[in-house]
Order: structure tokens, then sequence, then C-alpha cells
């Protein structure tokens, strides 16, 4: 997908933030007025689906009937799902009719400042998800084999790390978590946390984020991101990690990039692979919990946060082939808490449970016609407090 | 059309007190109000002014630093395309004791278009804005 807005710490934040929400893949976000340099960008980058939003309600409606009117010379017939404020939908949806895009609408990411909304325009992107992609990729094939629901397997992730965490009535779920789903081209990351400052001291700042949190880092992958991983921790890193020489990093990184198929097949792939791991998940968990920065002010040094605070999350879900293959998650996780910085609000010690079955995505799917029996299920996987723990 | 404020206390300000009273009265008077709250930096009040197309920034200020907080922020305003959006600065906003009519000299050679001392009541910013805002 590709997300428009108006500010980018506002409305620009609020449709990427309910993009991922949604389950999609977000390539690129554009703020303010849509230029013809950024409508070639958007041609190159082919978007499944576009969410324009921009203004609060009543607010600024010039910037986004602005790109309403850009968007129309997009080619392509990706769909654009109208997001922004409510006063100016009506121009903006009469100014794409007849343009090759069709249009849906949704309510405003952001009616109020600082007051995120994602839930309806989440349900309409997953909406056009089933109508749409799944045509589009032939994967209607699939529709035709099995009765009832498909979505998309990022959105049941989510769907089932919620029922895990908050339960039903009759049975409580586990609390707070967060996951990680590692994957060959992307590291998702979920977390199901409030995130509140745990300091009553520390002030928050920012757009508040949702107590369901998806992200999803498109440059750090185990093997068609390879090189991602090691260009966002360096080579030097990961030769800490592995204990291995920097050329010979660099060389299987190569490998793993020409050949995305290739699995590791001797000791020192072994332990390539694990030190790409550890700091995929590092570098992804960092990105998605929020920072703690000390200010100085003319009343003395305040703390101020941004993002959400997930440093009293101890429970943690990883999913990934890489992970729930390998034989060392622990010493994986353990080495991706100990390369974030000491101003990071990500988990300080974690219990892990690995989705050694693969079931996880199922789960989420099932929840939606047997809420109990997923919920039970998901409990027996993944609620054990005899997980390991991590320090 | 309902006018919209975007309000708020600047800098590492916390008081919190003036700040509800001021959203409480504007709103009562028929102005839409975004309320930041307190601890605002200038690029808050300019990114809330443009996702909600405001009419004028009020900015308050409590603890004597204002001076300092308030710096450039005409100019900032400009560069965001906010050219001669109406600018409000009120409260305690220098340090210690000085002459009003120096004070207020002062902040209107930065670019606000209205400076009110200590103690002015809600009444007063509200007939000034009905006047600065009423033919546009």
């Amino acid at each position: 997908m590709v997300a428009c807005g108006l500010v980018p710490t506002l409305t620009s934040n609020a449709a990427k933030l309910a993009a991922f929400g949604a389950g999609a893949k977000v390539i690129k976000t554009f703020a303010y007025q849509l230029t013809l340099g950024d409508i070639e960008d958007i041609n190159k980058i082919k978007p499944d689906i576009l969410l324009l939003s921009g203004g609060i309600d009543g607010g600024n409606s010039e910037v986004i009937i602005h790109n309403a009117g850009m968007l129309k010379q997009a080619k392509g017939d990706f769909p654009i799902v109208l997001a922004g404020n409510r006063s100016a939908q009506d121009e903006c949806a009469s100014l794409l009719k007849g343009s090759s895009h069709p249009v849906y609408l949704a309510d405003n990411v952001m009616p109020e400042m600082n007051k995120l909304n994602i839930e309806p325009v989440a349900k309409v992107i997953r909406e056009i998800f089933l109508k749409r992609i799944i045509l589009a990729k032939g994967l209607n094939k699939a529709t035709s084999m099995v009765d009832g629901i498909l979505m998309p397997t990022p959105s049941a992730v989510l769907d089932a790390l919620t029922l895990l965490s908050k339960g039903d009535k009759k049975t409580p779920g586990v609390g707070e978590l967060v996951a990680v789903d590692l994957g060959g081209a992307t590291t998702d990351v979920y977390s199901i946390a409030k995130g509140h400052p745990t300091n009553p001291t520390t002030v928050l700042r920012g757009l508040p984020e949702p107590f369901v949190k998806r992200t999803v880092e498109g440059d750090l992958g185990m093997r068609y991101n390879a090189i991602g991983i090691k260009e966002a921790v360096g080579e030097e890193v990961l030769s800490q990690l592995s204990g291995l020489p920097a050329d010979a990093i660099s060389e299987t990184v190569q490998a793993y990039h020409e050949n995305p198929a290739k699995l590791p097949e001797d000791e020192q792939e072994i332990a390539i692979d694990r030190a790409l791991a550890s700091a995929a998940i590092a570098t992804a968990l960092a990105r998605h919990a929020g920072i703690l920065e000390q200010v100085y002010t003319p009343v003395g040094p305040i703390y101020q946060q941004t993002g959400k605070d997930l440093t009293q999350v101890e429970r943690l879900v990883v999913t990934g082939g890489a992970l729930i293959y390998s034989k060392s998650i622990d010493q994986i996780i353990a080495d991706a808490l100990g390369l974030q910085e000491p101003f990071a609000l990500t988990p300080k010690q974690l219990h892990v449970s690995a989705d050694k079955n693969y079931v996880l995505s199922a789960l989420g799917l099932l929840a939606g016609y047997e809420q109990s029996t997923a919920l039970n299920l998901l409990l027996e996987f993944f609620g054990r407090e005899e997980a390991n723990a991590v320090v | 059309m309902r006018k919209t404020l975007v309000l708020g206390v600047i800098g590492a300000d916390v008081h919190a007190v003036g700040n509800q009273i001021l959203n409480y009265a504007f709103t009562e008077a028929g102005f839409h109000v975004v309320n930041l709250g307190v601890m605002v930096s200038q690029e808050e009040f300019i990114e809330a002014a443009i996702e909600s197309a405001a009419d004028a920034i009020i900015v308050s200020s409590l603890y004597g630093h204002g001076e300092l907080d308030c710096q450039g922020f005409r100019e900032k305003c400009d560069e965001a395309g906010l050219k001669g959006i109406l600018l409000y600065v009120g409260g305690n906003i220098v340090v210690g004791k000085q002459p009003f009519e120096e004070v207020e000299k002062r902040f209107k050679a930065m670019g606000f278009d209205r400076v009110f001392g200590p103690g002015t009541p809600p009444e007063v910013d509200i007939a000034c804005l009905h006047e600065d805002l009423a033919d546009k």
C-alpha cells in the first residue's frame, strides 16, 4: 500500500498506522501536496491500494482535494480509500469519479487532533483485499476450495494475538504481549499493550498509538532483505554476534540475496543466520517501540516519551521459519534485547513462546467462528508459564 | 462558519489550570477549540493549525520563559504556509516584573498580533477574537 496524509507526524502517520493495522505492507508514505514526481513514484510502486487522508474533520481540505486531483492521473486501477477530513470527502470522491481508480469511503483516520480512528479504515482495506486482490492474484481458486472467511495472513495473526492477550468473557487471556514474525522478506512486529509511560513524571508526546499495533519493516528479511539487515546494523555487529570475520558475513549475505531459497548448510551459515535474526529483531523492535528522551528545560531536565513504552511487557510470541526452526531461539532473542540502546522502550525481559506448529494465523481465522475453541488452543500453544525466560 | 482556534501552553510549562479555563471559555463562546494542553512546542502548534485549518493560534505561558519559547514562531508559521494567521500570546510571559507596554512591544515585534498581560479575563480575548476574525 501507499499512504498519503497532510502533516508527517499527524495524518500521514495515522494513515500508515491504519494500513499496518489492516495487515498491509506500506511501501511509501507521502505528506502535504502530491507533486508530479510523487505521482511518478506511485506509478512505479504500482500499489494494490492507496489510502488518502489529510485534515481533521472540519479542518484543512485544500491539500486532500489537491491530492485527489493529482491521483486522478496516476496509472493503473488500484482502488483509493478516502479517509480524510469529512468535509472534503464528497469533493475528493467526485474528483476521482471517472478515473481508472475505484473509490472507497471510510471515516477519517484522525477525526480530531491527536485522536486515532483506524478501525473503520482497516475494515475497508480488508474488504478490498478480499474483493480485489484475491481475485487479481488468482487466489480466488482458494475461495472455491474453502468455505468461509479468507483474510490476509497478518490480519489473522493480529486477531489471534489479540484474542490470546485479552481472552474472552469466560477465560482470561495472558495479558500484554509482543510478537515478532521474522520472514524472508519482511519483519513484522505486533504489540498488544497500552504502552503508557511507566514513570508518572514522564510526559507523553506525539500521536497516541493504538493498543493493538502492527508495524512492518520492509527492509529487514532473512533472505530477500538480508542486505537490508546488514545495512541497518552494520557488518561489525553481525560479526560480533556470529563470531565470524566480516568478509565471511558479506559473502554469505550476498549468497542469500542471490538465492533466497538457500538454507544454511554448515555451522558458519547457521551462526550467520542467528546473527541476522537477532539484528533484524533488534532493529524491528526498536522501530516499533517508543523512545524516551531527556530534554533540558528552564525548569530542569524532564523525560519525554514518544511512542509506546513496552519495557514492562514480558511475553513474546515468535513465528516465521527462521525462528521456529532454529535451535537457539533464546539466544537470538537475548542477543536482540542486548543490542537495544539504553533509552529504547523495548521489552527488557521476555518469556518466549514459539509458533512451532505454524498455527497462529489458522487460529486467528478460527477465532472468527469459534472464539472460545480458538482461545483454548491459543492458550495451550502459547500460554504456558514454563516458556523460556530470556533476560 | 465556526472559527477554529489552536490553544496550548508553550515550552516546558506545565500550568494546566489556565489552559482548561481558556478551553472552556472559548468553547462556550462558540469557537471550535483544538486544545493541545501543556508543554506544546512551536512545531506542534503549527502542525495542529495546518491539519485543522485554524483561524488563530493562542499561546499561553505562565512560567516566565515565554519570551525564549516564542522566538521565531511567526517566521515558522510563514514557512509552514500559515502566512497571516492570527497569533495571540498571553499570561506571565516574561521574567520578573517589567512594564507591560515594553513587553507588548517586544512580542509584537516578534509577530504576535495581540499580547495579554497576567490576569486578563477570557472575555477580553474573546472580544478581540471576534473583532480580529470578523472579516476573515
